[in-house]
This record gives structure tokens, C-alpha cells and sequence, in this order.
């Protein structure tokens, strides 16, 4: 597997190698010297047409960290404004000898497009298109969830996850619904009806509209991000009302059993999906997300590049 | 054991427990009963062969020795040649290695390779005294200018042989084979 895409395209053993790669490699980030030879004189491109603070941030961190040179690339002030396509875009990074591109795209497919057309040769990776996938946010909330629910070992069989929200706007719910799935969890989606995709019942997992039934026996509730950049119409009457029927507040995370953790993607809505004194307790994984997600990015860029051959499937 | 019937043996069970007790007292006398030491083995049989010499030096010195693996896979000269693999443990003792005599633990030297990788491993980790390396056979045809400080066995090897150590954490028995590489 040259690329990643999707975590469709993720075995058992292929999720379990990029968790347990990640957690080795996650000793590095404690160390004074956070550096490690391996990807020397390979460069990484960040391709990012939509913004975004911790993913860019992240790539980048975790690049670096394996010696590899970055350069990014931000939609805003370059030839893009001008109207430049993806695929002249493409062409220039082959020239320049890019050996990963790491794409964050408003269209859906546009990291498939950019991999399978024949125009770089580079490995892709998926930082996040439209509302399609987000394969290293799931691989980062998988690891977080198998260090507090697993201890760090093994896969996530029978740990019940729900997730709340803007499923129907979210790359991040359908990334996460596959690859728990993959490992043995049980998800359930929750959201009101209008904030769920068509064809939701076809996904590997439960779905309900009542927030206190769907976390009472949650092992972990992952609040979404209510999306309003992508909304064109409305798909709740207020934000107040989303808020009481859908939010995570402090009295409704005291219902949650005592081992049960709260995860966010990020950026975070406070008062909208999350309450700032729920995002800031002890049971928020949150700012743990994200550290977690160096390491793991690490871990697929070291997989995917560091070889003759990517170690990710084919086994 | 049927994989090793066209393989000759040149250590025993009992030649491997000699041999690594022998390195213990060495290290021992060597350090001059230094307290500072640190046993870090390669992974994966070098961990075993580490955790064996620690116990041995224990016993010798009375006092409880660091051990702990130092995986080398990102450091390695070949990894651009094969397919990505996947890492082996890394676990550095609380102490840490700064200052202390660390002892590497390897099965096989063969090119220095691996040692040469492993040095650069410990140089992002940490800042020894002093380091030095031990190793259960010594096969010869080293491609980079590395020594051994402690060997088990020298054992010249042609380079169409194959050297295999085996050991109970890993394989159920002790020993050491030769055999011709593709037999």
C-alpha cells in the first residue's frame, strides 16, 4: 500500500502495526533529542487547500522529527488564488521531487484523484477531504483510546465508542466508525436525523437519536464538531437547542460511567458540542489527542516512505 | 530439532551458560566492579543474552544491574533497501545512560553494522562514559573498523556460512549452529 486514503483500506494487522510503531515512536517526543535519522534527504509536502492549525502543525512536527525536510504549501497566497488546478499543482511538486504529499481538500476524493492520476509519483497521504476521510485523525483517536482503555496493547474488541454530533459534515466520524470497527469496537453514531448522511444504516455501527442512552454505557463519547462553515441550510433550530439535546455539559458527563473518557477532534465549539468545563477536566483526553498524533503521524510516514517498499499491507 | 539437522554446532547448552558467565566476571573485572553500568541489549536475541549477563553480574557484584533493549531500526544503513519494518522495543533503564558505562549486548558480530547503528542510537539518547560492547560470537568479516570487548566465542566463519543462535526465550533451547547460507 503506497498511500493512505482511507481506513478501509486498513487490515487488523495494518492498524495494529502503525498503532504499536507509534507507540515506540512515541518515546521519542520525551527525549531531549526528539530526532531520528530515517527519513534524511526525503522531502514532504503539506498540501493544504483548506485551513487548519493542529493537522499542518502536526504533519509537520512529525516530519521533522524523522529528519525529513517540509515544505508547505498553503492554498491562501499562492498560484491557487490564481486559478492554478490541482493537477498543474501536482505536476509542479513531481518536478520538484516530492516524496510524500500530505492533502487536506474541500472536495471529497481529492487525495484519490491526486494519487491515482498518473501526474506525481509520490505517496499521498489523506490529511482530510471534505467530508469523505480522515484516516491519521482515527489512527490518533484509536491510539488514545487503546492507551486508556487497553493499555496500549492489543486491538479495541468490545470497548464501546459513541460518537456525538455533526456526523453528517464530518470526515473524522466516518474515518473513525471504519477503523473501530476494524478493531473490534462497537461504535455508535449520535446525532439528530438531520445531521446524519444518507446511507448511515449501510455503516458498521449503531445509531441513535438520545445523547443520555447512547453514552450511559460508553467507554468513550468523542463530541464532533458542529461544522457551520459547511452548512448552507438549517439542520438544527437554534444553537441552543443543539447545545441542551446534543452537548456534553457537566451534568450530563457525571452520568458517564467512571472510566469513560471524552475525546474531541478539535477545533472545539466550547458551549456549543462541549461544555469549557467538561474539554478542560480530568476525563478530557483532549490536548492528549493531540501529542498522540505526532507520534502516530510519525508512524505512517516512517511506514509508507522509510522503506524500498511501504510496510503497510501486502502481508 | 528437525531446521537445525543440516547445521553443525559449535556451542552446547551448557557452552552458552559458560560463555556468558565468563563475560559477566570480565565485565566485572574489567569495570573494576564499577557501579555504574548500564547492560543494553539489541533486540531481539541480544535482550535475552543482556538480561542473562545482568542477572550473572548481579550475583557477582551483589547489587541489582540496569538492563533494558535499544532497538536500531531507524538508525540502519539498509533501511532504504528492504521493506519498512516494524520497530522493536526500546526501553532505557530510569537511570538513564548519561555518564554510566553502557555494555551493548548483541548475539552475532558479523560487519559491525548493526554496532555502528547502535552507537548512533545512544548518541541521540543519551551521553555515556564510556561504551562498550559484548557479544555471544564473533564471526569475523567486519566491514567497519568495530571490536568486540567481550566475546563468547570466536568463530571464523566463511562468508557462504550462516552463524544461528538460538535461545530458550526465543527457541526453546540454547546453542549455536553453523550451516552453509541457502542449505
Amino acid at each position: 500500500m503506497q498511500h493512505l486514503l482511507s481506513t478501509a483500506d486498513l487490515t487488523r494487522d495494518d492498524a495494529l502495526l502503525i498503532l504499536d510503531t507509534a507507540a515506540e515512536l512515541a518515546q521519542i517526543s520525551d527525549r531531549p533529542m526528539k530526532k531520528l535519522p530515517t527519513l534524511r534527504g526525503r522531502t514532504v509536502v503539506n498540501l493544504f487547500y483548506e485551513d487548519s492549525t493542529r493537522t499542518r502543525i502536526s504533519f509537520e512536527a512529525a516530519a521533522k522529527r524523522l529528519s525529513a525536510d517540509v515544505i508547505n504549501f498553503s492554498a491562501k497566497g499562492s498560484s491557487v488564488s490564481k486559478g492554478e488546478s490541482l493537477k498543474d499543482t501536482a505536476l509542479t511538486l513531481q518536478a520538484m521531487g516530492a516524496d510524500a504529499v500530505v492533502i487536506r481538500h474541500a472536495a471529497s476524493g481529492a487525495p484519490h484523484r491526486l494519487a491515482h492520476s498518473g501526474w506525481i509519483e509520490s505517496t499521498v497521504i489523506n490529511a482530510g477531504d471534505g467530508t469523505h476521510e480522515h484516516p491519521t485523525q482515527a489512527l490518533l483517536d484509536a491510539y488514545t483510546l487503546r492507551k486508556h482503555l487497553r493499555d496500549g496493547d492489543g486491538d479495541l474488541a468490545g470497548a464501546r465508542i459513541t460518537i456525538v454530533g455533526d456526523v453528517l459534515h464530518s470526515r473524522v466520524a466516518r474515518s473513525n466508525v471504519l477503523l473501530l470497527n476494524t478493531l473490534g469496537a462497537h461504535v455508535t453514531l449520535c446525532a439528530p436525523p438531520t445531521l446524519l448522511p444518507v446511507g448511515v444504516e449501510e455503516w458498521p455501527c449503531a445509531v441513535s437519536y438520545a445523547l443520555d442512552q447512547a453514552i450511559a454505557d460508553a467507554d468513550a463519547v468523542m463530541m464532533l464538531r458542529v461544522q457551520l462553515e459547511r452548512m448552507n441550510a438549517s439542520f438544527f433550530p437554534s444553537a441552543h437547542e443543539y447545545s441542551r439535546r446534543y452537548g456534553l455539559d457537566a451534568q450530563r458527563m457525571s452520568t458517564l460511567p467512571t472510566h469513560t473518557i471524552v475525546m474531541h477532534p478539535g477545533p472545539m465549539n466550547r458551549g456549543m458540542e462541549i461544555a469549557a468545563d467538561v474539554a478542560d477536566s480530568k476525563r478530557s483526553v483532549i490536548v492528549e489527542q493531540v501529542s498522540n498524533g505526532v507520534s502516530v503521524r510519525m508512524a505512517v510516514m516512517y511506514l509508507l516512505l522509510g522503506g524500498a517498499e511501504s510496510g503497510i499491507g501486502g502481508n | 530439532m528437525s531446521d537445525t539437522a543440516d547445521l553443525r554446532a559449535v556451542l552446547e547448552p551448557a557452552d552458552v551458560a559458560r560463555a556468558l558467565s565468563r563475560i559477566a566476571h570480565e565485565i566485572d573485572e574489567r569495570t573494576k566492579g564499577a557501579d555504574d553500568i548500564v547492560l543494553l541489549g539489541i533486540p531481539t536475541r541480544g535482550v535475552a543474552l543482556a538480561q542473562r549477563v545482568a542477572q550473572r553480574l548481579a550475583e557477582i557484584q551483589a547489587h541489582a544491574i540496569p538492563v533494558g533493549s535499544l532497538d536500531i531500526t531507524m538508525y540502519r544503513d539498509d533501511l532504504r533497501l528492504k521493506k519498512a519494518r516494524a520497530l522493536l522495543p526500546t526501553e532505557i533503564p530510569a537511570g538513564g545512560i548519561d555518564d554510566k558505562t553502557v555494555i551493548l549486548v548483541d548475539d552475532v558480530l558479523f560487519s559491525g553494522r548493526t554496532v555502528r547503528a547502535a552507537l548512533d542510537a545512544l548518541g541521540d539518547i543519551g551521553r555515556p562514559r564510556m561504551v562498550q560492547l559484548a557479544v555471544l560470537v564473533d564471526r569475523g568479516h567486519r566491514e567497519l573498523p568495530i571490536r568486540a570487548d567481550y566475546v563468547g566465542k570466536n568463530l571464523p566463519t566463511s562468508l557462504r556460512e550462516s552463524v544461528r543462535v538460538q535461545l530458550i526465550e526465543h527457541d526453546g533451547e540454547d546453542g549455536v549452529y553453523v550451516g552453509t547460507a541457502g542449505a
